[in-house]
């Protein structure tokens, strides 16, 4: 029997495990890595050279980190590992992909396609967040754990989840200057959003460590804010930021950059160019691929893990990961996948469980402000690629009768600039919805286009 | 070499990490210095306080994302080619321009 054809898309914490548990199977996996190094985002490795301990890069994560590069390291002769590479299509059986350095492309047919994309923050635009020195709370985190810098000498964070006050006390502790954390989430969450959050005890308590650690230091802390504006100049960037509270008085602060977001979205593309059906969560007011509890999409062969199919965090991923390759092998009647998937899949399910509801827990304590992202001002940029600011795009509905996101995006070009509508996309469609009237789950979804990033024109086809 | 000092004027901070190697690069014509293993986008915005200025008339960016998702800190090697900063390492002798090329003016 000839070996099945398995290529895995991500080096992240899914991905590593997925390919880990191939290997075990006796498969040898492609391992497709947009990253330099191992480890996604969460684990994100330093260059060769930085000397800093596990312990200080991923704090109380250290051991799992640690525990995830030393698997990959150990199946890096065992896999067809393809760093700084893009997947940037999927057509029928075969994954598209493009080495970023030197343009080289190729077409790679597969029997199963595990994908294990990731995430982004997601952001909601704020006036002037289009300055020099606003970044998302992802690339604030990316500055300091892979080059050991801040992003700026006056910080201040501003958003909502998890990563918000993680990453505020990573910068104090590594001695940056960090002046507030502003939380647009109420300070005590719901008794649903409890429920939820009380599956992992242990992660509940680092979270109001961390805050207690942050308010020890000095640093100021706001709950239930409403951004105001972040203040700045073209050339100079920015130079500090408003937010009103829950009282209605106005807050400012002095800073020269701001980091960013709303907790995550999914990395979702190639699950749409493979056409994966999706459903819309009314929780996260996200459009997610939908999945079984193995991983399987919609579409025979491809399966999805991770970040990229349901924001579980790493640990989640870790188990999703391992479960949607053990699945692919049995679906593929691969003899030693399917008794790893028999003696697994329970105690994998299990955990998946009760990772969704610390997810669904940390959705309500910390949601997404989809009435604030309506509500912002005509002026306001909403795409930052291009410009193109609220107002005009409430005009493509009220003028053009755009009343579905993929003709909005056509008049108005919100979600076709270089970002391709990663970090516009979930504000315009509350914009567009607010401004047609209608549930932003009737007005559809932004659609993934290939090449799902830019590619170099230069770009040579081998295939 | 003796270990640079944080340049002033720039906009991110160097927290650790600075025992590295210097590299010397070129900066629009400028000579400039960074440390090995410095991404391109770290090693410009420890020089200055901007990447490349928004072709839409909005003023002058910095990076957004830095993990190769917004795009917004393309500048442009010495032959022209684009570079995206946040995942481009820096090396030895390497120019860049944070104005693209004249053909695209």
């Amino acid at each position: 029997m000839t070996p099945p054809r398995i290529v895995v898309v991500g080096g992240g914490p899914a991905g590593v495990r997925a390919a880990q548990a191939l290997v075990e199977a006796g498969v040898r996996p492609i391992v497709i890595d947009e990253g330099r190094r191992d480890g996604g985002q969460i684990y994100r490795r330093q260059p060769e050279g930085f000397t800093r301990s596990h312990a200080t890069l991923y704090g109380s994560e250290a051991a799992k980190a640690q525990a995830l590069h030393r698997s990959f390291d150990a199946l890096r002769e065992h896999i067809d590992y393809r760093s700084e590479t893009l997947a940037w299509n999927v057509t029928t059986g075969q994954l598209h992909t493009a080495h970023t350095p030197s343009g080289e492309t190729a077409a790679l047919g597969f029997d199963a396609l595990i994908v294990c994309a990731g995430a982004t923050d997601r952001l909601m635009p704020v006036p002037g967040w289009h300055h020099a020195g606003c970044y998302s709370l992802g690339a604030a985190q990316i500055a300091l754990k892979a080059q050991a810098c801040a992003i700026g000498s006056r910080v201040v964070f501003m958003g909502s989840g998890p990563l918000l006050y993680l990453v505020a006390a990573q910068y104090v502790k590594a001695g940056a200057r960090v002046d507030a954390v502003l939380d647009t989430s109420p300070a005590v969450p719901t008794l649903g959003a409890l429920r939820g959050l009380l599956k992992r005890p242990r992660l509940l308590l680092r979270g109001l460590a961390l805050k207690a650690s942050l308010r020890l230091a000095g640093v100021t802390l706001l709950n239930a804010v409403e951004p105001v504006r972040i203040d700045g100049s073209p050339d100079g960037g920015v130079s500090g930021l408003v937010v009103r509270d829950a009282r209605g008085a106005e807050h400012a602060f002095a800073c020269d950059a701001v980091g960013m977001g709303w907790h995550l979205r999914a990395e979702t593309q190639l699950a749409d160019l493979a056409r994966c059906e999706f459903t819309f969560e009314p929780l996260s007011r996200q459009w997610l691929p939908r999945i079984d509890a193995c991983g399987r999409s919609s579409t025979a062969g491809v399966y999805l893990a991770g970040d990229g199919a349901r924001i579980l965090g790493a640990d989640g991923a870790e188990a999703a990961g391992r479960l949607a390759a053990l699945a692919a092998l049995h679906d593929l009647n691969h003899a030693r996948g399917q008794a790893l998937f028999a003696s697994e899949q329970t105690r994998l399910q299990r955990t998946l469980a009760t990772m969704n509801d610390f997810r669904e827990g940390l959705a309500q304590a910390f949601p997404w402000p989809h009435a604030h992202a309506a509500a912002l001002p005509d002026d306001a940029v909403v795409c930052r690629c291009e410009a193109v600011t609220a107002g005009e795009l409430r005009r493509s509905v009220l003028e053009f009768g755009s009343q579905e996101v993929n003709r909005a995006k056509a008049f108005s070009r919100v979600g076709m600039g270089r970002c391709q509508g990663r970090y516009c996309g979930h504000a315009a469609a509350e914009i567009v919805a607010a401004a047609a009237s209608i549930p932003v789950e009737q007005i559809g979804r932004l659609r993934g286009q290939a090449p799902v990033k830019p590619l170099l024109m230069s770009a040579q086809q081998n295939d | 070499m003796s270990n640079p000092l944080p340049v002033s004027g720039g906009r991110f901070v160097r927290l650790a990490e600075t025992a590295r190697p210097a590299l010397n690069i070129v900066i629009d014509g400028a000579q400039a210095t960074a440390l090995e293993g410095d991404t391109l986008l770290v090693a410009l915005l420890t020089h200055g306080r901007h990447l490349r200025t928004s072709e839409f008339g909005d003023g002058t960016r910095a990076g957004f994302c830095l993990m190769g998702a917004c795009q917004d800190c393309w500048v442009w090697d010495d032959a022209g080619h684009r570079l995206r900063a946040c995942s481009t390492a820096v090396t030895e002798g390497m120019a860049v321009c944070t104005t693209p090329p004249a053909l695209f003016k």
